[in-house]
């Protein structure tokens, strides 16, 4: 499968996850999301932005269980809890961020 | 963690390239970590260069996952046990091998080492304490 932005053609897997991590930018996200009928507000930035880091770190994208605890962490408890963040991503804040964020789906339990 | 909660040691015994066992067990290590089981991982034979530090791939267009044994803390794999003498009969200590932390919950947050070099005594010693042992 592929989609296509302003003339570049963008490969998924069946799933809609980007193919390529090299080719993800923001517009690829913000493209993704409106497909889902969602627009990305600075609060799904923040989320999008800490999995890319956290890639980039561990190359894995994380259980939905260790972003919850590590968005905790770094984003203050209020963000940390499954609730913030399926309200965010109802699809499955760690699934749809993922998506949003260019990475492989995670592995295991999302 | 439950009273209910099983032993479960993951075995290692292969080099991380050249076949796709340690990748593979790695991955099934961090899916199982999400089943509240009280997790650990052993390092035998070739197995222990799995954790070597400074792996690099690139000339082997193969992808470098040894960063993410350092998420193991992440998912509450805490216990990563290395036979001593695997590691000296390839030329290897402690110092050769990544520096693996967690945060200790019990204890503050404190950040504590994760590899525990062992005996092969004492590595029979804790398989004898464990419910299920699978190999990879």
């Amino acid at each position: 499968m592929a989609f296509e932005i302003a003339g570049k053609t963008y490969e998924t897997d069946e799933e809609g996850y980007l193919a390529n991590l090299a080719d993800w930018n923001p517009e690829v996200a913000d493209f993704m999301a409106k497909e889902d009928d969602c627009d990305l507000t600075e609060n799904h930035w923040e989320v999008i932005n800490f999995l890319r880091e956290y890639y980039e770190e561990y190359q894995i994208a994380p259980a939905v269980r260790v972003l919850t605890k590590a968005i905790g962490k770094r984003l203050g408890k209020e963000k940390g809890n499954s609730k913030y963040l399926y309200e965010l991503f109802p699809y499955g804040p760690a699934k749809q961020a993922c998506k949003y964020a260019g990475l492989p789906k995670p592995t295991g339990c999302v | 963690m439950s009273d209910a909660a099983k032993k479960f040691m993951y075995v290692n015994r292969r080099a991380p390239y050249g076949t796709v066992y340690a990748l593979e067990g790695l991955e099934v290590v961090l899916i199982g970590a999400a089943f509240d089981q009280d997790v650990c991982m052993a390092f035998i034979d070739d197995g222990v260069f799995q954790l070597k530090k400074g792996q690099d791939t690139k000339d082997s267009n193969m992808k470098n996952f040894s960063p993410t044994y350092r998420a193991l803390g992440d998912y509450e794999v805490t216990k990563l046990y290395v036979d001593k003498e695997s590691l000296e009969q390839r030329g290897l200590g402690e110092d050769d091998l990544m520096d693996l932390t967690y945060e200790d919950e019990d204890d503050d947050y404190n950040e504590k080492p994760s590899i525990r070099i062992v005996s092969r005594d004492e590595l029979a010693d804790l398989m004898e304490q464990q419910d299920v042992i699978l190999n990879y």
